[in-house]
């Protein structure tokens, strides 16, 4: 582990501990969640170059399977028919949405990775408008009315979640073992031949990469985690809703990563961190909430594409390698005093 | 009239039958002129324009505005209407796509997406989510024995056929259309023979801009003129030029009148589908041929 990370990792953890003593507890929770899918996210536009523009769909669709299997927990079966299990318990509905998420990311990533770039990201964008669909006809979605009242059933049968703060505790575990996840694939092997596809797709395929397989494997990991965050932001607010896999839902968690700065370890955190402040802080300004974030959108992409981590990490280099060049300039130029005076050479 | 059976499937009256498919023939020319738009941007630009929805529901917009507040009728707003959708087009271009051009494409579909999003929310904001009604220019219509023709639907699915067949000709028989075809193809040799193509770039995204403009002003009398309009469209335009391929102005056409026909089929047949068809096709396509009907690997 790169001791910056260690440092801003254990300064931040410091922090989210004491936070629920000083802000409200829900908002905090929120910023989790989408702090979580942001990084999911992030683990493929920033490690391996791949624009998904429908992760919207494995959020919400961890989301939805969780509310259902936590509140009434029936399956159904095609050709097989209704089966009425009883409801789950929380761990059980969440890990169950999450791993929705992940296989419904394997058999969309499989389609949309036989395409690349732009393609890529219109195909995940047609793909989730299509399981928005499946959302909107499906019954146990409840359609407009989404899936309300999901019970705050103890965790583990046991340990209680109707008190805020404890459950603020629960959702920031989750966090990090999502966040772990991602540190350590990015950090790992695989994270490094992820890297070089981005880099150069061809010569990792010339050194005998299967490539396919390693977009696969990121994406459905990305997906997962995905769900994780959406299955359980839909516990903490105890609703499954179309708001989630709408589209602008995808655009958000765009959003979210663009401004906190694509590839970079935390920057996704922080990214999501101003955009739900900024939707709580302005909710009362209804529609222009939609304008405020086209705005931002296009002021990441035209004045600071790295975001905000990525300018304050550049502004940093910057600063050390001026430093760097100032004392090699020292040094040369003592050196270059003895030797003779030669005409400079037209650049 | 008469009944048409599909033996296992259903029977259906042929007034249904082919009023769906007429309605699937005005669906498939906005697929075919919104993908021709995005086609020929792309290949000029390499932006994939998110903002194209946007502009369609602006172009629609802008003739409701010009009836009800400056009184220009349809016809005149049809003209009016796609050309200042590409003025505002020129704008978007010269402020943010032109700078843009050096870094990842992935940039120009992020900022159009920001800038779908500001229009649509400004809209949002003046209009609200509920439509506005556009009055039909062409009231009427003949009954063909087999189905009843209304007059608009029937001028609209002719204007488009027209709207598009122009475009084709002249990008494959016009001077000016080799000049486009050739910077798609090596924009620096273009410019070596004295070309300005800076300018022939925000020429093409205007036009793109324009058409989808166009076919707004002709969806305005058969929808309600709404905000939203234009973002559930762009998704099934995506789609449409995922399985068409962006290689072929001809192709986007096609696939564009061949898409919204499966649609309206689907529609009569099984309705439980219809909105979903075009994507399962797209999937469908990308298992057998990745690079799109029409398009080529590169």
């Amino acid at each position: 582990m790169k001791p910056i990370h260690l440092a801003v990792g254990v300064a931040a953890l410091a922090l989210l501990l004491a936070l629920p003593h000083f802000v409200y507890p829900v908002f905090l929770m929120k910023v989790l969640c989408f702090a979580l899918f942001a990084c999911a996210f992030n683990l493929l536009i920033g490690y391996v170059g791949l624009l998904s523009f429908g992760h919207a769909a494995y959020f919400g669709g961890g989301a939805y399977i969780a509310a259902h299997m936590i509140k009434v927990g029936t399956v159904y079966i095609p050709f097989v028919g209704t089966i009425a299990f009883p409801p789950v318990t929380p761990e059980i509905g969440i890990l169950l949405g999450t791993l929705f998420a992940g296989i419904l990311g394997f058999v969309f990533g499989s389609l949309a990775i036989r395409r690349q770039g732009i393609y890529f990201a219109m195909i995940t964008l047609a793909l989730a408008e299509m399981f928005f669909l499946f959302c909107v006809q499906a019954p146990f979605t409840h359609n407009e009315d989404g899936i309300q009242a999901i019970p705050r059933t103890p965790l583990f049968g046991v340990i209680d979640t109707t008190d805020e703060t404890s459950l603020y505790y629960i959702v920031l575990v989750i966090f990090l073992i999502g966040f772990g996840i991602v540190y350590r694939t990015i950090h790992s092997p695989f994270g490094q031949v992820l890297k070089a596809i981005r880099e150069n797709e061809p010569r990792a395929i010339s050194l005998g990469y299967n490539v396919d397989r390693y977009k696969l494997l990121a994406f459905v990991i990305s997906c997962t985690l995905a769900g994780l965050a959406g299955a359980t932001k839909t516990f903490v607010f105890r609703l499954a809703s179309l708001t989630d896999v709408t589209w602008q839902m995808s655009g958000e968690v765009v959003l979210m990563t663009l401004l906190g700065g694509i590839g970079t370890i935390f920057g996704p955190i922080v990214g999501a961190g101003i955009i739900v402040s900024m939707q709580n802080y302005l909710a009362t300004l209804g529609e222009w909430v939609l304008v405020i974030q086209g705005a931002i959108f296009v002021a990441c992409v035209m004045l600071f594409r790295r975001g905000v981590v990525g300018e304050v990490r550049e502004y940093f280099r910057v600063r050390r390698a001026a430093a760097a060049a100032e004392a090699a300039g020292a040094a040369a130029q003592s050196a270059a005093a003895g030797a003779d005076r030669k005409p400079a050479p037209v650049a | 009239m008469f009944e048409i059976c599909i033996p296992f499937v259903k029977c259906i009256p042929s007034q249904a039958l082919f009023a769906q498919l007429l309605l699937g023939l005005i669906n498939g020319a906005f697929y075919a002129i919104l993908s021709l738009g995005l086609a020929v941007i792309f290949g000029m630009l390499n932006v994939i324009n998110f903002a194209h929805g946007a502009q369609y529901m602006m172009g629609a917009f802008i003739a409701w505005m010009l009836l009800k507040w400056a009184g220009i009728n349809f016809w005149l707003a049809l003209i009016v209407a796609p050309v200042i959708v590409g003025m505002i087009a020129v704008l978007i271009e010269k402020i943010f796509l032109k700078r843009l051009y050096d870094y990842d494409h992935l940039y120009g579909l992020l900022v159009t997406f920001g800038l779908a999003l500001i229009i649509e929310g400004l809209f949002r904001k003046q209009f609200g989510s509920s439509g506005q009604p556009y009055d039909n220019p062409l009231p009427g219509g003949t009954n063909l024995g087999f189905m009843f023709l209304p007059t608009y639907r029937a001028f609209a699915v002719v204007a488009s056929l027209v709207v598009c067949i122009a475009t084709w000709l002249v990008i494959e028989k016009t001077k000016l259309g080799s000049y486009l075809r050739a910077a798609t193809e090596n924009q620096t040799l273009v410019r070596a023979f004295g070309i300005d193509v800076p300018r022939m770039m925000t020429l093409t995204y205007a036009f793109g801009a324009a058409l989808a403009g166009f076919a707004g002003v002709l969806a305005a009398p058969i929808q309600n003129v709404n905000p939203l309009m234009g973002s559930y469209l762009i998704v099934v335009v995506f789609a449409v030029v995922v399985i068409g391929g962006m290689g072929s102005i001809m192709g986007s056409i096609v696939t564009g009148f061949a898409l919204g026909l499966i649609e309206g089929l689907t529609k009569v047949f099984y309705p439980q589908a219809s909105n979903a068809v075009i994507f399962i096709i797209m999937a469908i396509v990308l298992l057998a041929r990745p690079a799109g009907l029409f398009g080529q690997t590169k």
